[in-house]
């Protein structure tokens, strides 16, 4: 187990640290010069000269070749420090730090709904034995994955603030103003959800061991939730690292929709003023959170298959 | 039984198949629907007579009626009108999307499943880092970088599914590759290129092209999001994602500015996905 | 639970009457049983004989109320004890399940829920029938677990399925059918996912257990020989209509039905009229065409997963003359297909040498590697997966003569509709898709392709164990009737010795990576000198000798 545990950790940080080299060679190395980009700073100054570009490139260590760049950056992310803001010259580990709690409240509201929808949706789909309802119960999920979460967002606001006034539209005060921003954020996870959980209980119910159990007695509802439902769950319990980082993505545009605040609001300000070093520490959160999510996966795993050894293979 | 179904000649599966069609009044739907988004990429002319660019203003903000059936904006321009005028970017963004994830992704995809060992290992490990940052946080870079437009958004959002094709196109190739026929290919003395042109790719191919059919529906999706973010199209250019952000400072009056944009938008990415769902069972019947 | 001995014997426990079961199919309705009439008297064993298709499974499953998603029941009567089962509602039918009809499933390596512990799946068939309360049912689950002769019940009962080996868990299938002493258990091919030592351990358990408690049983099989072994009465069963039915000692003794008469001679021991499949035997004094001195083949453990390599083939050296059939006789993961693959060059060895034709083949590369291919052939397992489905017959035949360059394509066209004449499809069939033909059909097809370049030694490989009886006598015929005429050397991998006997002249038994025995078939079959041979022999279903005498429940499994 301890060796288990310690090459999922060294795999962890190895991914990471690839993600940084990428997002690196993304912002850095395309065409578009960073320095030109970081000096326009927003685009309020149209006209730049040689000078300026020089006292940038200074200021941010772009002077120096690629390669020593890339290890300074590299050894300074390790420490925590992930650079300057160009736009407010803020540290950016310091506005990520301030921001995150919101967007954390935001995500974790919407993944928890996320996960009821999704499989209520699915275990109602696969135990009614009423074709309509079954049909209509499992298309719902690509109706919720086709529409667009700005769309979504939108429609609320106009039919649920506007139109019934029942709760607010905007802004970040208190669990009112969460419903509706959380239900906007959970519906396209909790379709990817439904999906995948209702086509391995649909494989699921389908094994040969529901058949024994039925041959036992068992009712369809105790064949459903002992036997398949928790086969089932398996697979959907893997999607969990994508879930997450679907739902910090998603924040970038929910927290646009309803104007609160958080990571995923400065992730949008950044890329329109194109802060270089604030979009690679965003990106950088974004990959910690997949991998932090996928780890835990890898580690809790074993413990809800008993097929999975530590050993990483399955047993014969 | 099962003989029985084998023994069956594919001329008498035709019939069935129509009565199959007909049996899915929803896939029939998604058909027409992309049909009609096609024709309003190709020729919006045929679908509206008004002018997406230039309005009447004293007829602004006027609600759906017959004579503008989305209504009109805060310029007095009638919305199906941009709506059907903005297909076509919207939809030229997607496909060029979807060219720079399938090419580059099934031929690394293809290299990694057939050369095997190191390369496959390489190559793997570096889609697995792709699929570590979430999509559109990786698109949110690539603009970042590259700039803001269309095309350039259409750039971000291709790039990031390379690594999802790649997976996709290796785990056939490498499916078929263990497959007896492949095998007997092999014992009968056909030579390595000859068993990936002959047997490997025509294997392989479907479930890519399944693949990039379910990709259209998210590729949609994240280029209206990037553009209602702002990083798209630039005004007065009609564009599905921006004309849903164009109508949010109406919302609390104007309800068909932000509706039946994005509505449009729903309703391809679920004809287009349910259209995908149909290839995905045809494949899976055929293989 | 009421003494089935002081019932009126005369009238049965199940009485299956006209029972009709169609399958709703996205290409329409398939009958798959039409009008079936049975019964099974109380503690009577009756065998449902058939092949896959002929609607036994359906039958079986009709009974219990369990049929597969689209499957209907159109019409019949099935009177259990006074309940028609084919009318009665869910809540009946579940009452009855499990308490008063048990089923033995066809696999046991996924009959069990992989994530949870087998004591707990025992014990809830003692729960949902409220035949106790939580602790007593764990309790008696592992009691339950002895009797069906898993050894250590108490350490058994707190593992999970993948840790316990094929034979155990079929053991644990037993358990849970008769957990609550059923009048009635539809096992439906036990035993046929197992290895041959194994089943027949099995089987002798289930049939002292049903005997002693005065059960009634329906065993559905595919296999005379164990239908003649366990039953009294015998059904055969041919789409979807039961044949002939009588006492077991009429339908094997005198069977009136053809089909019945097929399924006879496809039954080793029950079968004693001559060997005509068989060619001639080749000369042995002839020097052998292919030879294999000490081959090995290690496998290396799955990638961190820590566990040894597999030794799958530990050094084994045999020949096979030219014209001759040697068949390599072994259970599954014996490291018979291992040591073919490796004779054609399909598989490196890790050691060893193969000689074919007075020539080291064992390290020859490229073009000498493709000459030694237009020789060396080999017919595959399952017919479905070995031909292109993409491909007509006539592009998978042509592919080798491509290959090596004979002729334009209507040359080759033209040599494969010979080929198709030879093992007996009409020249229409050229132009066909794989998907169109039936299991002997295609492999035809396979064997034509694998005839294309005229070589001199083919490897089958398991060539019939996926036909049905009817077509797997059919292929032995060709693959003999080509022997003779073309002269062809034949490694025969099988596992069903009744194939064998049939169709090889030497016959050389593995097991665990070594030959443990080798010689010519009639004195194998004869006088069967290594011990495992002899378990092999006397674990054929139909072998057991009659009457037969009950066996001791509590005996030590080797499963």
């Amino acid at each position: 187990m301890g060796r288990y545990v310690a090459r999922r950790l060294l795999q962890a940080v190895l991914v990471l640290w690839a993600a940084y080299t990428l997002s690196f060679a993304v912002l850095y190395l395309l065409p578009g010069d960073p320095v030109e980009i970081m000096a326009a700073g927003g685009g309020e100054v149209t006209e730049v000269t040689e000078e300026q570009l020089d006292a940038v490139r200074a200021e941010y260590g772009l002077d120096a070749p690629l390669a020593e760049q890339y290890l300074d950056r590299l050894g300074a992310a390790l420490t925590g420090d992930l650079g300057t803001s160009v736009q407010t010259g803020e540290r950016v580990s310091a506005m990520v730090a301030e921001q995150l709690p919101a967007t954390l409240q935001l995500t974790c509201a919407g993944g928890a709904l996320a996960l009821l929808l999704g499989s209520a949706v699915a275990l109602a789909g696969a135990h009614t034995r009423r074709p309509w309802l079954r049909q209509l119960l499992l298309s719902l999920p690509s109706v919720g994955a086709s529409a667009p979460t700005f769309w979504v967002g939108l429609l609320l606001i106009q039919l649920v603030s506007f139109r019934w006034g029942l709760l607010p539209a905007i802004g970040d005060q208190g669990w009112r103003s969460l419903v509706l921003p959380a239900l906007t954020l959970a519906l396209p996870t909790s379709a990817v959800l439904a999906q995948v959980f209702a086509k391995s209980l649909r494989d699921a119910l389908r094994e040969p061991y529901v058949e024994t159990a039925l041959a036992k007695g068992a009712s369809r509802a105790r064949v459903t939730l002992r036997h398949a439902a928790r086969n089932a769950s398996l697979p959907a319990f893997t999607v969990f690292g994508v879930l997450v980082g679907n739902l910090l993505a998603g924040s970038v545009v929910v927290e646009t929709v309803f104007s609160r605040t958080g990571v995923g609001r400065i992730t949008a300000t950044s890329v329109t003023v194109q802060d270089i070093p604030v979009v690679q520490g965003l990106v950088m959160l974004g990959a910690v959170a997949f991998v932090l999510a996928n780890l835990l996966v890898d580690l809790v795993y074993p413990l809800l298959d008993p097929r999975v050894t530590t050993g990483g293979a399955v047993a014969r | 039984m099962t003989s029985e179904t084998l023994e069956r000649s594919p001329a008498a599966a035709w019939p069935s198949r129509a009565r199959a069609a007909l049996r899915a009044p929803g896939l029939v739907l998604s058909v027409v629907l992309l049909v009609l988004v096609g024709l309003a990429a190709l020729a919006p002319g045929l679908l509206t007579g008004q002018d997406p660019l230039t309005g009447v203003p004293a007829d602004k903000l006027l609600p759906p009626s017959l004579e503008h059936p989305f209504g009109t904006d805060q310029l007095g321009r009638d919305l199906l009108s941009r709506t059907v005028h903005g297909t076509a970017p919207t939809l030229r963004a997607a496909l060029l999307a979807i060219a720079i994830g399938l090419v580059p992704g099934s031929l690394l995809g293809l290299l990694a499943g057939a050369a095997g060992g190191v390369v496959d290992d390489v190559l793997m490990r570096v889609a697995d880092v792709l699929l570590a940052i979430p999509g559109l946080l990786l698109s949110l870079a690539l603009i970042t970088a590259l700039g803001f437009g269309t095309t350039r958004v259409a750039v971000a959002v291709g790039a990031v599914s390379i690594a999802g094709f790649a997976r996709v196109m290796r785990a056939q190739v490498l499916r078929v590759r263990e497959s007896d026929y492949v095998e007997a290919a092999h014992a009968s003395g056909t030579r390595w290129p000859g068993v990936l042109l002959r047997h490997v790719l025509p294997g392989a191919w479907g479930p890519v092209v399944v693949f990039a059919a379910v990709e259209f529906g998210t590729v949609v999706l994240a280029i209206s999001s990037l553009s209602f973010l702002g990083y798209g199209a630039v005004p007065p250019e009609p564009e599905w994602g921006s004309l849903v952000a164009g109508g949010r400072d109406y919302l609390a009056t104007s309800w068909w500015l932000t509706t039946l944009p994005g509505l449009t938008i729903a309703l391809t990415v679920l004809a287009a996905n349910r259209i995908a769902r149909a290839l995905d069972r045809g494949t899976g019947e055929a293989l | 639970m009421t003494e089935p001995q002081e019932r009126d014997p005369a009238r049965p426990l199940l009485s299956i009457a006209d029972l009709r079961v169609s399958y709703h199919t996205r290409g329409g309705v398939e009958e798959a049983v039409r009008g079936v009439s049975l019964d099974v008297a109380p503690g009577e064993v009756v065998a449902l004989v058939g092949e896959s298709g002929s609607g036994k499974s359906s039958t079986g499953h009709a009974v219990m109320g369990l049929l597969p998603a689209g499957g209907v029941r159109a019409a019949g009567r099935i009177d259990f004890d006074g309940t028609d089962l084919a009318r009665a509602d869910e809540r009946r039918l579940r009452s009855l399940r499990g308490r008063e009809i048990g089923l033995v499933p066809q696999d046991p390596t996924v009959s069990l829920n992989p994530v949870q512990r087998v004591g707990r799946q025992v014990a809830e068939v003692l729960l949902i029938h409220r035949l106790a309360d939580r602790a007593e049912a764990r309790e008696r689950a592992v009691a339950l677990l002895e009797r069906a002769g898993v050894p250590e019940p108490a350490v058994r009962a707190r593992q999970f399925p993948h840790q316990l080996s094929g034979g155990l868990r079929q053991r644990v299938l037993i358990a849970i059918a008769l957990a609550a002493d059923p009048r009635l258990v539809i096992a439906d091919e036990p035993t046929s996912a197992l290895d041959v030592t194994v089943q027949r351990h099995i089987l002798d358990h289930l049939e002292a257990l049903t005997r002693s408690t005065g059960t009634a049983v329906l065993l559905i099989t595919h296999d005379l020989g164990v239908a003649a072994d366990r039953a009294r009465r015998i059904a055969v069963m041919s789409q979807g209509r039961i044949v002939e039915v009588g006492p077991a000692e009429r339908v094997l003794g005198d069977p009136r039905h053809p089909y019945t008469k097929a399924l006879l001679r496809s039954a080793p021991s029950l079968d004693g009229g001559p060997v005509a499949a068989r060619a001639p035997a080749a000369d042995p004094e002839r020097p052998p065409l292919v030879r294999a001195e000490d081959l090995v083949k290690v496998f290396p453990a799955p990638r961190g997963s820590g566990a040894p390599p597999t030794r799958a083939v530990a050094g084994v050296s045999l020949a096979v003359r030219a014209g001759e059939t040697l068949a390599l006789v072994g259970e599954s993961g014996s490291g018979k297909s291992t040591t073919a693959r490796m004779l054609v060059r399909l598989t490196d060895p890790t050691s060893g040498r193969v000689v074919f034709d007075g020539r080291d083949i064992t390290a020859l590369r490229g073009s000498a590697l493709r000459r030694l291919r237009r020789r060396a052939q080999i017919v595959y397992q399952n017919p479905y997966a070995s031909l292109n489905p993409r491909f007509s017959v006539g592009e998978v035949i042509g592919e080798p003569l491509r290959a090596f360059g004979v002729g334009p394509r209507r040359v080759r066209q033209a040599r494969a509709a010979e080929l198709l004449e030879r093992v007996g499809l009409p020249a229409r069939t050229l132009h066909r898709r794989p998907a169109e033909l039936s299991g002997g059909q295609r492999q035809r097809v396979a064997i034509a392709r694998a005839l294309a370049l005229e070589p001199d030694l083919v490897v089958c490989d398991e060539p019939v164990s996926a036909l049905d009886v009817t077509s797997q006598a059919q292929i032995l015929d060709l693959l003999a009737t080509l022997q003779e005429q073309l002269g062809l050397a034949y490694l025969f991998i099988s596992h069903d010795l009744a194939v064998v006997r049939r169709i090889a002249h030497r016959v050389a038994v593995m097991r665990r990576g070594e030959v443990v025995e080798e010689g010519p078939v009639g004195r194998i079959f004869a006088e069967p000198a290594h011990p495992y041979t002899r378990e092999l022999l006397a674990a054929i279903p139909g072998t057991r000798a009659r009457p037969r005498q009950g066996r001791d429940p509590k005996e030590v499994p080797t499963a």
